[in-house]
């Protein structure tokens, strides 16, 4: 043991111990408020027990959920330039990539890995929204034909996650092309015969819903994700007058046609399972 | 009465002496004459120096002139037959997007428009250019009609955006902009789009995925608004002209980053000076694009396209 574990753990510890609830042991439902311990948050998929609100999750854990247990492999997505325009608000956009990078461990807002779902082979790629509000600019864009050809060659299925506030504006028309290329990566998904599914989590917006994520043979919703085009600010800004409930909600879309399944979590993986082998296992064995 | 902009305050006081001076009936009309004249060529200077330099900012407001030509004056410029067709065919017809077919230098072709309108009733009837779903989906029905009859399609993109709205959400908003690059990815005819006054965000790249993007002089074409990007980064939208700095909007900046193919050259002082001369400018400038284009097989129109829009990620220009 060194000088720096024995003295300094310690130290966190008592401070740590005199917090009345560790935050790392209780989570808050930002829905009902009720405390969930850990473990029961984890089992069941960061879905509040009390009012089964769907929390956010992450790219990783997204991955983790939909793939046969040891089946999938991560891919490297292709490097972009950064900061193509030097962009520059109140803060850097170089020094907003480097924060986002640290705080996610990732390079953009996207993780894509190749596996199996319920047995049939498939590219996952999904969205974090912990990354800069999982924005669309080069990178991502780059990131979702990459999981679009990997599909295509090895004859997979692709399934996205989205979770995106839309576009990346700190790369101006840069982000904004990114809608019809990766309208081009699915398309190469299509032409190939292959199944492109789309799940819409919590929220996705902008252009990420108006290119790839509204373009998928199957759309499926998770339990009360926020889906749209314009943010409900602005549109309330626009029209002035009150949103009516549950507007823009899965729900909703689910039922002005717009999604085919409202999903909950829980039955995302079976689902994706069966969808894909309806739809590419044609004789059942 | 020509609207001026608040740059041009120092040449709406110039050409309003000048007016002033010319309705004068002074006996003495020669010195009047001769003074017109003085000032008249100061103002053209002026007028010259302040378009040569222009901010990111202040093309904004050029692009979104009240008096710019919109859509419509460059459908009407240029075509000949101009038959309109309306209608998704689900839903309604959307004015704030035109289109139809006619006669570009005698070639068949299809035209598309996101069209502003003029005066307040026309403005209201096209909701000032920002379509809904309705829009979106009738012109993929008529680019996909394009398609079928091999006529060339021709777009002319001015609007601030898809139209924000609960009803325009309800019907599928984002479905219908993607359905609309699709089918223009897919297009099997030469395709062009000018970007002619503003080139907002989606709804302007649902009828801009084309062969060959021109762009006027004074037009801008952004992923969001100046001021929407300000509310949401520097969180007041009073910051719009630092943001329309940042996001490199202007035609120069957008071919230095090889988004778009050409800038058209507009007439001094804008094109709403004189519409007449850049309608004709935006007619040359198609039809040097198109005849290269009516060349290509449909094939090789489209994988050209697709590589074309393939290499629009930052390494392009960065």
């Amino acid at each position: 043991m060194s000088w720096l574990s024995q003295y300094v753990r310690p130290k966190i510890r008592t401070l740590l111990g005199r917090r009345e609830v560790p935050e790392n042991l209780w989570h808050q439902c930002p829905a009902c408020q009720q405390m969930i311990f850990h473990r029961d948050l984890e089992k069941s998929l960061k879905v509040c027990p009390h009012c089964s609100h769907h929390m956010r999750a992450t790219a990783a854990e997204r991955l983790a959920w939909t793939f046969d247990p040891e089946t999938s492999v991560s891919i490297e997505l292709p490097k972009v330039a950064h900061d193509p325009l030097r962009f520059r608000d109140t803060k850097r956009y170089a020094e907003r990539l480097r924060e986002a990078r640290e705080k996610t461990g990732l390079e953009d807002a996207l993780r894509v890995a190749h596996g199996t779902i319920g047995g049939h082979k498939a590219v996952v790629a999904a969205m974090e929204f912990a990354f800069l509000g999982g924005s669309m600019g080069a990178a991502v864009g780059e990131g979702i034909l990459a999981a679009a050809r990997l599909a295509v060659l090895q004859q997979a299925a692709l399934v996205v996650f989205t979770a995106s506030g839309g576009a990346r504006m700190q790369e101006g028309a840069i982000s904004l092309m990114q809608m019809p290329r990766t309208v081009l990566g699915c398309g190469l998904v299509k032409d190939a015969g292959l199944p492109f599914i789309v799940v819409l989590t919590d929220p996705t917006a902008g252009g990420v819903t108006a290119s790839f994520a509204m373009l998928g043979d199957i759309l499926i919703a998770e339990p009360g994700a926020l889906i749209g085009f314009a943010g409900p600010r602005v549109i309330e800004q626009t029209v002035r007058e009150k949103l009516p409930e549950g507007f823009q909600r899965a729900e909703y879309l689910f039922a002005h046609g717009v999604v085919d399944r409202v999903v909950p979590r829980g039955q995302l993986t079976a689902t994706l399972a069966q969808v894909i082998g309806l739809l590419t296992v044609r004789e059942a064995a | 009465m020509r609207e001026y902009l608040d740059f041009e305050k120092p040449l709406a006081e110039l050409e309003g002496k000048i007016e002033e001076l010319r309705h004068l009936s002074d006996p003495q009309g020669m010195n009047i004459a001769e003074e017109v004249a003085k000032l008249s060529e100061k103002a053209e200077r002026l007028l010259h120096t302040t378009y040569a330099k222009l901010t990111p900012w202040q093309k904004t407001q050029v692009a979104r002139h009240p008096e710019r030509p919109k859509a419509l004056a460059y459908i009407e410029g240029l075509m000949t037959d101009f038959a309109p067709l309306a209608g998704d065919r689900a839903f309604a017809e959307d004015a704030a997007i035109v289109g139809g077919l006619g006669r570009f230098r005698g070639r068949s072709v299809l035209v598309l428009g996101t069209e502003k309108g003029t005066d307040t009733e026309t403005r209201i009837e096209h909701n000032f250019g920002m379509a809904r779903p309705e829009g979106y989906r009738k012109a993929r029905r008529l680019i996909e009609l394009a398609g079928r009859f091999a006529l060339p399609i021709l777009t002319f993109v001015d609007t601030a955006g898809a139209f924000p709205g609960i009803d325009a959400e309800a019907r599928g908003q984002a479905e219908a902009i993607a359905r609309s690059i699709e089918a223009s990815l897919a297009a099997p005819v030469p395709y062009i789009a000018v970007i002619i006054g503003e080139g907002g965000s989606g709804g302007a790249i649902a009828l801009a995925a084309g062969d060959k993007v021109l762009m006027l002089e004074h037009a801008v074409y952004s992923v969001i608004s100046p001021e929407g990007c300000a509310s949401i980064l520097w969180r007041d939208a009073a910051s719009a002209p630092a943001a329309a700095e940042a996001m490199k909007l202007t035609a120069e900046d957008l071919l230095r980053l090889a988004l778009i193919d050409a800038i058209i050259t507009e007439p001094l002082g804008g094109a709403h000076r004189d519409p007449e001369a850049a309608i004709a400018a935006v007619g040359k400038a198609i039809e040097a694009e198109l005849g290269p284009l009516l060349l290509l097989a449909p094939a090789e129109l489209k994988a050209r396209r697709h590589e074309r829009i393939l290499k629009m990620t930052s390494e392009v220009g960065a």
